[in-house]
């Protein structure tokens, strides 16, 4: 996991940054002369909020990395515990993520004690 | 109207130092320590966080790179994840007008832009005078990217001193935040476009691995066009 190239990692970043900046850029260009809802806009939104909602679906059910060491049942009853958190108690974003990962830390120290002790 | 520059940074602290502050710092805590724990170096953690500054895009780059897609899918990838940066630039810069002709500083100005500078601009502006919008902005912003800054650099160092238990947890507030994030938007088209996305997202991670969220995004993406198309109400803030 820890080979990697810094030249590579640093090329990688810069065009990351240089991608998102292009959006921003763009926007300083066609600023007040173009419609912000217009057809071509909505749709790169719809792109971006679709891609996004793979990607979280992604982490949570198939993550990559360090999480693939957690039980997906876990993953999954804390990911909805923090939503409803958020739906229910006035949309507050942080109590519900509070809310989640405590549930999460919390039902990992018990699933990990079960494990110790057979 | 305020005129008075000190009133206005004294708003602008007030107003950043609150819940976007907080927010901020917890979310960036998040990613710092998924850096750390994906094996890649603190510098790529901070020129993320300031140079994307968007946790969509800084979450798809370390995700894409960790999952082995090549160079160019990734940056693709991420530029996609911030499209949104587009419409806010569109309908937000012109509301802070220069007093110079030209537009050389707005293209650095705009780098500050996030979500939370963009909703406290919104809410602000209309009780600011026009030549001290700019102002307000850059405290707020500059406030929001330290407290941005912070937390990467707390969540990288951080993570490996935590108990394991508590450092997959903050793992985990990555793909939590970011939904409830986005579940906050008042858009309904733009939370089907998610809710398509996610099962997409899944059925094309296991059968095409290499261009997963491309594809998520285009179809699930167009899917929701076509469907807000036949939407009969307009409300199309990103």
């Amino acid at each position: 996991m820890t080979t990697f190239s810094y030249f590579g990692l640093t090329l990688l970043t810069f065009g990351a940054i240089l991608g998102t900046y292009f959006w921003r850029g763009m926007g300083v260009l066609f600023a007040s002369r173009v419609n912000s809802a217009g057809a071509v806009f909505q749709w790169v939104t719809f792109v971006s909020y679709a891609m996004l909602g793979g990607l979280i679906a992604r982490m949570v059910v198939l993550p990559i990395g360090p999480l693939e060491e957690t039980s997906l049942l876990i993953r999954s009853l804390a990911f909805a515990t923090g939503v409803t958190v958020f739906l229910l108690l006035g949309r507050r974003v942080l109590p519900a993520v509070l809310i989640g990962v405590g549930s999460f830390i919390t039902m990992m120290f018990f699933s990990s004690f079960n494990v110790a002790a057979p | 109207m305020i005129t008075n520059p000190r009133a206005v940074d004294r708003i602008a602290i007030r107003d950043s130092l609150g819940y976007p502050a907080i927010t901020l710092l917890a979310s960036m805590i998040g990613f710092g320590s998924l850096v750390n724990e994906s094996g890649l170096p603190l510098g790529m953690a901070i020129a993320g966080t300031l140079g994307i500054w968007g946790l969509p895009g800084q979450l798809t780059l370390v995700e894409m790179h960790a999952a082995g897609a090549s160079a160019f899918f990734v940056i693709l990838g991420v530029s996609l994840a911030n499209a949104r940066f587009l419409p806010m630039a569109v309908s937000f810069m012109p509301l802070m007008p220069s007093r110079r002709k030209g537009m050389a500083s707005d293209f650095a100005l705009v780098q500050m832009l996030s979500i939370n500078s963009w909703a406290a601009g919104l809410k602000r502006f209309p009780e600011i005078a026009l030549e001290l919008r700019r102002r307000y902005y850059v405290v707020f912003g500059s406030i929001c990217m330290s407290a941005g800054l912070i937390g990467t650099i707390i969540g990288y160092l951080g993570v490996e001193m935590m108990p394991r238990e508590i450092a997959l947890g903050l793992i985990f507030m990555n793909p939590l935040f970011f939904a409830i994030l986005l579940a906050g938007v008042n858009n309904r088209p733009s939370l089907i476009a998610l809710l398509i996305g996610a099962p997409l997202g899944l059925f094309f991670h296991i059968v095409l691995p290499d261009f997963d969220l491309l594809l998520t995004g285009i179809i699930g993406g167009s899917l929701a066009f076509w469907i807000a198309q036949r939407w009969p109400r307009p409300d199309n803030l990103p």
